[in-house]
């Protein structure tokens, strides 16, 4: 028993010993050429939502390559918050003494919001591709904006309120009901702005209901949906519900338009919906590759000849956010914080996204794409700028 | 009147499948006292075997029906004999909590085999829908419907006519007179887990062909509605977790249908708690006075 234990002892020893020098190496700071610009890139790897972070994590490095090869020299120092808001604090402060000229990251908006303070005290400026919480850059007890913090995504409430105007502009409705996710603030976000704007054109929200996610029966609220007087039906929420909502509607008879955020955008919605099922239905989204511009078609060739994998809207994000860092740190050209901070904040930016300056939140001012499915395919994309107070 | 008749058949589709989970519980119970939680994921797996059947292998709706009955009834002896027969002597907390093991093992353990996210269930047959009046009938529902009731005919076909029966009725009365009586009190148990489990994988195919969407944890929240079913009917009764089931599947429709669907589960359990300080026992259940 003595020697089990011994060995177990011995075992557990070399474990921590392996484990730690990984956490060791998780920091690939090739710091061979120290006279580089350091770029933080601290992203999801792990987790729940490795998907995100690993995808973007490949878009920055490829913008990171590009600089590179046009004769800059930019070092990369990697970080994988775990998908975890703590590690998220704690890997603040590591960027912050490592001594990085920005961050770009993390994917989701809980673990940006929690590197936020530390990172804008420390002044390194940070481009958040992806994190498109409400009043996402302001910091949360002054409700001032962050200095040094800004983001290149458009809110959740801003699709919400275009996803309206095309469907009353467009779309030529009149008679909305919303069936949103009761849990995400993402899809509450998206539920009020839509309802707000939808009324302040001279529609009628005819009905609210609610599901949870997870939920795989809708065909009782559906029957009592399909007996009211509408002629377009909001699903704001992701699309593993979002599919069976659209599948068990189709069955019912509900033939009218269904229309979402980008939580749709995903290939689960056909396996979950079935092609035929998706027509009529139209989302807003940030990326598509439909009538792609030459800058976006460049981008996703280079990407494929990079990862062999088509890029999607997170890659493309984080693209345009290490490009936007960079070009910032070249107008500046310095590597003194607040310089490049001015730099950014005044930037009038050309990506792979949409071309855009930023207003006084640090939001980006650009216009959201509302895509048409035709038999489960992108069929045509049209810009929408909402005209929000 | 329409969208009444229309609730029902909603209602009816979804309380069949709380019904066939909820049996499991009741036979379980009723034989040795224990609240089996890892159930709600013998029905999970069942829907996993079911999608691997007829995705990996491209069998039919049958087939994949009959092959994920039988893999559960393994599945289910299996961990009768691994996780709970030690445990036979134990104080029923025990038993208790390694039911709860189980059902975190079962969950994390296809989280790991079969990834996280939701699988899509392959469309096994046309879907096609009937129209009576001006009511929707799919196929789909018929099927689920009609399984449903051929398997519980079957089951009490099983327990109140044949000889496996009569025992699984003795050692429900009393195990250790049973066993005095020359009944093999182990195999009995061991038959009840396979035949509840089998029911529990029945359910699991039918909800991927209904719902056409899987997940690991898909086993949680309809374990635990079938349960508040079996103790609806009086848990350990086999004709109240059937009448528990459509109770609580027509109830949740309804709630949902002519209320908000923010309500339906809170209604469930509240039906719960209303039950077990009414009528302790069960719709269907006598009070058993105790002798001390």
């Amino acid at each position: 028993m003595k020697t089990m234990k011994k060995v177990f002892m011995t075992a557990m020893a070399v474990m921590m010993a392996a484990s730690m020098a990984a956490c060791g190496d998780s920091a690939s700071d090739s710091s061979g050429s120290s006279s580089g610009v350091k770029i933080g890139l601290h992203y999801e790897l792990t987790g729940a939502v490795a998907d995100y972070g690993t995808a973007e994590l490949k878009g920055s490095q490829l913008a990171i390559k590009h600089a590179n090869e046009a004769g800059g020299n930019y070092i990369e120092v990697v970080y994988d918050n775990k998908s975890d808001t703590t590690e998220s604090v704690t890997l603040a402060a590591q960027l912050a003494s490592d001594g990085v000229v920005g961050v770009v990251g993390p994917a989701t908006s809980g673990a940006s919001a929690a590197s936020y303070q530390i990172l804008n005290d420390a002044k390194i400026t940070v481009v958040s591709p992806s994190a498109t919480a409400i009043n996402q850059t302001l910091n949360p007890t002054s409700g001032e904006v962050y200095d040094y913090v800004f983001r290149i995504c458009f809110e959740d409430s801003y699709q919400g309120a275009a996803m309206a105007q095309y469907a009353i502009d467009t779309l030529g409705k009149a008679k909305a009901i919303v069936y949103a996710d009761n849990a995400s603030d993402y899809a509450k976000g998206l539920a009020d702005a839509f309802n707000a704007q939808f009324k302040k054109l001279g529609g009628t929200i005819v009905a609210t209901d609610y599901y949870s996610a997870g939920d795989t029966d809708f065909n009782s609220v559906l029957t009592k949906f399909k007996d009211m007087d509408f002629d377009v039906l909001y699903i704001p929420g992701y699309y593993n519900e979002a599919g069976l909502i659209i599948k068990q509607a189709r069955e019912m008879g509900i033939d009218c338009e269904i229309i979402g955020p980008d939580g749709f955008d995903s290939e689960s919605l056909i396996d979950l919906a079935g092609a035929s099922n998706l027509n009529k239905v139209y989302y807003t989204t940030a990326y598509t590759t439909v009538g792609a511009s030459p800058a976006l078609q460049a981008f996703i060739d280079a990407y494929k000849a990079e990862y062999n994998e088509e890029p999607g809207m997170f890659a493309a994000l984080a693209y345009d956010s290490t490009n936007l860092l960079i070009q910032a740190i070249e107008k500046a050209g310095s590597t003194d914080p607040e310089a490049v901070r001015n730099a950014v904040e005044s930037i009038n930016f050309d990506g792979v996204t949409g071309s855009f300056s930023f207003d006084d939140t640090h939001t980006p001012i650009k216009s959201v794409l509302v895509v048409t499915l035709v038999d489960g395919v992108q069929g045509d994309a049209v810009a929408v700028s909402p005209d929000v107070d | 009147m329409t969208q009444f008749l229309q609730q029902m058949i909603n209602g009816l589709s979804l309380g069949s499948i709380y019904a066939l989970v909820a049996l499991g519980y009741t036979m379980v119970y009723g034989i040795i006292k224990l609240i089996n939680f890892a159930h709600g994921d013998i029905y999970m797996l069942g829907a996993y075997i079911g999608f691997i059947v007829t995705t990996k292998l491209g069998l039919g709706f049958v087939p994949a029906l009959l092959i994920s009955m039988v893999g559960c009834a393994i599945i289910g002896m299996t961990i009768e004999r691994i996780a709970y027969k030690p445990l036979r002597h134990a104080t029923r907390i025990t038993a208790l909590i390694t039911a709860i093991g189980v059902s975190y093992f079962l969950e994390a353990g296809t989280q790991r085999v079969m990834g996280a996210g939701v699988q899509t269930f392959p469309n096994v047959f046309v879907n096609e829908t009937i129209m009576l009046g001006n009511v929707r009938i799919s196929t789909q529902q018929i099927v689920i419907f009609v399984v449903t009731i051929t398997l519980m005919v079957a089951l009490q076909f099983l327990v109140n006519k044949t000889k496996i029966g009569r025992a699984m009725r003795a050692v429900s009365v009393d195990g250790d007179a049973a066993r005095l009586m020359g009944v093999n009190v182990n195999a009995v148990i061991s038959f009840t887990f396979a035949i509840g489990s089998a029911l529990a994988g029945a359910a699991g195919v039918l909800v991927g062909v209904y719902y056409n969407s899987i997940n690991p944890l898909m086993g949680m929240l309809p374990g635990i509605k079938a349960f508040i079913a079996a103790v609806f009917g009086g848990i350990g009764i086999i004709p109240g977790a059937m009448l528990g089931g459509f109770f609580i599947g027509i109830v949740e429709t309804m709630v949902a249908g002519y209320g908000s669907s923010l309500w339906k589960d809170a209604v469930v359990y509240i039906i719960l708690i209303l039950i077990l300080i009414i009528k302790p026992a069960g719709l269907l259940g006598k009070n058993t006075k105790e002798k001390v």
